[in-house]
């Protein structure tokens, strides 16, 4: 099968990490990632199944993959060479079983939960995963599968970015209703992520949320918010203000529930109005460290400047809820200390809780796509071989006037919205 | 030879082009042939003996006052209120005419054995002046005598313990003004007329007011019903302070208004030619305007800035009453209008005006995007009585750079307002109901304006409110070079040279408008028929 594959080699790693100075997906060309035909995962046996991918995404990580960028921490998690892809709406092979237990036939379109927990493996349910909270799984290296934190990141599943098949565990399988369209049901699985976010916040009707950084995390964890609240799940925070660079993230954030949208320059100036806060020292055009602040700021972004403007426009006693990606990074965290901040982080989905109701991320996410119709954020589709264009295309999804690039493995063109 | 009164000149083929300010720089501009230009009268001569002016005004007060020195008596409280760098423009030389004036009633008080004597620079809502200004324009001599013993202050009108209720008009409008100075025995204010919407009643009613008291006059349907400011019974704003000073008056505050008037020599003898007319400009004029615009042009903005903020005007003291509030203010009003007015006959279609460097709120600071639109739409469009010289539905044209630079320092809220509100709204009454309250009341604004050298949260609205009657009169604003994505935020329209802005307004006044150039500084009050 034709598919993209990223091989452990340092040199390509190194060299990618050069190239993405250039902007972040420019390691495309020269760094780990190659087409090539390669042998199909090899069938698991029962309760695992083939799913052709139909749409893939690309996610901030894959391109700090893709750009030899990612956190050493991952290496012991994840196996070579791996097909990436964990953002997949694809075809059931022939029948199984999903998530649920349910028989679904073949042909069905299924969303798939990546993670790669021990369930998956086949080994004893680790504490987290028999609550559900498969995010948090204890065993990701060891099992009936080589290492691997997610589909997408496994030598023995194969990956999103493939013409497939792939395989993949039923407990994996959540079938796409046969209403939502492609688009919406790419997004499931990040706007999982953004809703786990969203839940992490532990806010009040009383809060101010500043969300920095409006890529398809940021605004999934906007959109969370409004669709939680909206569903009488949570309370609506007092204000929510947005951090967004582009217009065309300006015009999302505004679309799915933001109150205010600045850009990012503005973002702490804005936070300072909203919750009336002092600031230390003289008055510039950036207002520095705010007395007062956010009670929660989400770093949708994940580098040490984001860390540190999050830092800057927390309140204290407040939370920083990192759902954006972070790697080393070199930070002062005097304020965190003295101002009793709290930094958390927020990785994929697996089980939330509202009182005494429990459900799946994933479910939860089904809902939150088709009430806002996030497959809208679905900027263009590009065909394996031109993986280097559509990797360029989302590390610049913004100034190209997008915000999700996805693969179509079994197309032969590009097609791009503007361009439709 | 006397002065020669303002004209207002028709261009013809012969007419040479015309100086036109752009902020930190100024150029020549040729006008379409047909369209009028109107020059400011000849600077008045100053008073030969201006001390002795003052101590007679002083000694021989108008209207129902008794004189100075009759009113001074050891033990009272005196408080000498005075306004802020905002007036003159650009800044008077050395000695400011309000160092004069109150050395002068500094003399009678030491004469009449006055000890307790404060000093309050009626801010308003404006930035606390530094001290380099303060001396500029008291002096070194009274700065070193009361300032470091705590007696020369600066209004705070955020200052709780410093501020007294004294009532509610009759329109419901509250009363709140310095305390010190209404509980003086004798309040004695310095006023610099330098247009016609100065002084008066304006002077207390709004210099020492609270933002809980302004609040009742500067606001969207106050400024939209002062047409214009600079004829009183025209102007809402001014009816308002009316009222509020009646309303001082009768509550028993004693105060002793001293206004002047300074004549319109506004530049110093290296910038002369800015205020000639261009066909009489010599050899030295010429060569004056190729250095310094081709200096200012060269220099970086910071530096251009620098050289223009530095200039000091040779005004001179044009006349001086004192006495009752509103007697004295009448007789200034004329001398006010002898010296700026100039007849105008009818309205056109397009008015243009080149903005200079300096308005009454970036004096040794930066005139942001909402001081352009302040100086442009709030001040040289008001600068008017009668009628507005550009009709109803017409077009304002503006030349001005329209940078997107703020002081942090001195306009804090302003760069908040210009991110956050004007990126939502640029309506006066949507903006008023649904941001000015925070603004007004956001502790961090509040903390600057009273330590530092901010103006208050709100003062940006008032700017914008300023420019209400301007926005819901013209059709179209029209900024020549100014930054476009800056233009647009005003909700403007930029061009890049005169003949773009032309063909901007055409769908608005046609292929062949009628077009009158304001040719200000000098300040001039039109006075249209």
């Amino acid at each position: 099968m034709k598919a993209l594959i990223v091989e452990r080699k340092i040199s390509r790693f190194a060299a990618a990490r050069v190239a993405s100075a250039f902007g972040a997906g420019k390691g495309a060309g020269i760094g780990p990632l190659r087409l090539t035909d390669t042998a199909t995962p090899k069938d698991r046996g029962a309760a695992w199944v083939g799913v052709t991918p139909i749409l893939s995404g690309v996610c901030g990580s894959d391109l700090s993959t893709v750009d030899g960028r990612s956190s050493h921490y991952f290496e012991h998690i994840v196996s070579f060479p791996f097909i990436p892809g964990h953002e997949i709406l694809g075809l059931l092979n022939e029948a199984s079983l999903d998530a649920h237990g349910i028989e679904r036939a073949k042909g069905q379109r299924v969303v798939i939960q990546p993670v790669l927990n021990c369930i998956v493996r086949g080994e004893t349910p680790c504490a987290a995963c028999q609550k559900g909270d498969i995010g948090r799984c204890q065993i990701l290296s060891s099992g009936k599968l080589r290492a691997g934190l997610q589909t997408g990141y496994c030598a023995d599943t194969g990956g999103g970015w493939s013409e497939g098949p792939l395989r993949v565990h039923s407990s994996q399988v959540f079938a796409v209703p046969d209403d939502m369209s492609d688009e919406d049901a790419v997004t499931i699985e990040p706007m999982a992520c953004a809703l786990h976010a969203a839940l992490r916040c532990h806010h009040d009707e009383n809060s101010t949320i500043a969300v920095l950084g409006a890529g398809t995390l940021g605004l999934g964890v906007v959109a969370a918010l409004d669709f939680l609240s909206a569903t009488k799940r949570i309370v609506r925070p007092r204000r929510l203000i947005v951090g967004a660079r582009y217009d065309v993230q300006r015009s999302f954030a505004r679309a799915f529930g933001a109150d205010d949208v600045v850009a990012p320059d503005q973002l702490s100036r804005a936070v300072r109005l909203a919750t009336r806060s002092l600031v230390s020292g003289q008055p510039t055009g950036d207002p520095g460290q705010l007395s007062g602040g956010a009670d929660v700021v989400v770093d949708a972004v994940g580098s040490a400047e984001s860390l540190a403007d999050a830092l800057k426009i927390v309140a204290p006693g407040g939370r920083i809820v990192m759902v954006g990606m972070p790697g080393k990074i070199s930070i002062d965290l005097a304020s965190l200390w003295h101002r009793e901040v709290e930094i958390v982080g927020a990785y994929a989905y697996g089980m939330e809780r509202f009182g005494k109701k429990e459900i799946r991320t994933f479910d939860l996410a089904m809902e939150l796509v088709a009430h806002h119709h996030t497959g809208q954020l679905v900027s263009a589709h590009y065909p394996l071989e031109r993986f280097e264009e559509a990797l360029a295309h989302a590390g610049a999804a913004g100034r190209r006037g997008g915000i999700k690039i996805v693969f179509k493995p079994g197309s032969s063109r590009a097609t791009n919205k503007k361009e439709d | 030879m006397s002065p020669r009164p303002g004209f207002v000149l028709d261009v013809d083929r012969s007419t040479p082009p015309t100086l036109m300010w752009k902020g930190e720089s100024f150029g020549l501009q040729k006008l379409p042939t047909g369209s009028r230009v109107i020059y400011a009268p000849e600077p008045f001569d100053a008073l030969e003996d201006p001390e002795t002016a003052i101590r007679e005004a002083l000694e021989n007060p108008t209207g129902d006052q008794i004189p100075l020195s009759a009113q001074l008596r050891s033990g009272m409280r005196l408080t000498i209120c005075f306004d802020d760098i905002s007036l003159p423009l650009p800044p008077m030389a050395a000695p400011d005419i309000r160092q004069m004036v109150i050395e002068a009633v500094l003399d009678a008080a030491a004469a009449a054995g006055v000890d307790d004597v404060v000093l309050i620079a009626a801010l308003a809502l404006h930035r606390r002046m530094t001290e380099p200004e303060l001396r500029h324009a008291l002096g070194n001599r009274v700065y070193d005598a009361f300032a470091p013993h705590g007696n020369l202050m600066q209004h705070d009108a955020e200052d709780p313990d410093n501020l007294v209720h004294l009532g509610v008009t009759d329109k419901g409008e509250d009363v709140e003004i310095n305390k010190r100075a209404a509980e003086s025995d004798l309040l004695v204010y310095v006023n610099i007329n330098l247009v016609a919407m100065d002084g008066g009643h304006k002077s207390v009613a709004t210099g020492l007011a609270s933002y809980k008291s302004l609040r009742h006059h500067h606001n969207p349907s106050t400024m939209r019903h002062s047409k214009s400011f600079m004829h009183a019974p025209d102007s809402a704003l001014h009816t308002a302070n009316w009222r509020m000073g009646r309303l001082i008056k009768d509550s028993g505050v004693n105060i002793f208004q001293i206004e002047t008037t300074l004549n319109t020599n506004t530049f110093p003898d290296s910038f002369q030619f800015l205020q000639k007319r261009e066909w009489e400009w010599n050899l030295r004029d010429r060569v004056s305007f190729q250095a310094s615009s081709r200096a200012l042009d060269a220099a970086p903005k910071k530096m251009a800035r620098q050289i223009l903020q530095g200039i000091k005007a040779p005004h001179a003291l044009r006349s001086v009453y004192a006495g009752e509030v509103e007697a004295v203010h009448e007789k200034i009003l004329t001398d006010v209008w002898a010296q700026q007015g100039v007849a105008v006959e009818g309205q056109t279609d397009i008015v243009t005006m080149g903005l200079p460097y300096i308005c009454p709120y970036n004096v040794n600071s930066i005139m942001n995007p909402i001081l352009v639109a302040c100086l442009g739409l709030g001040y040289f469009f008001n600068l008017y009585k009668g009628k507005p010289v550009v009709r109803e539905g017409g077009v304002a044209i503006l030349f001005h750079p329209t940078r997107p630079e703020f002081h942090p320092g001195h306009h804090p809220s302003y760069i908040d307002f210009f991110e956050q509100v004007l990126t939502e709204t640029k309506d006066p009454v949507v903006m008023s109901e649904k941001f000015e309250e925070a603004f007004a009341t956001d502790p961090w604004y509040i903390h600057l304006y009273r330590t530092g050298h901010a103006y208050h949260g709100v003062h940006p609205f008032y700017m914008w409110y300023w420019c209400a009657h301007a926005m819901e009169h013209l059709s179209k604003v029209i900024i020549v070079g100014g930054d476009p994505a800056t233009v647009r935020r005003l909700g403007f329209h930029p061009a890049t040279t005169l003949d773009d802005a032309l063909e901007i307004a055409q769908d608005t006044v046609g292929a062949h408008p009628t077009i009158t150039h304001l040719h200000n500084p000098p300040l001039f009050l039109s006075d249209v028929t």
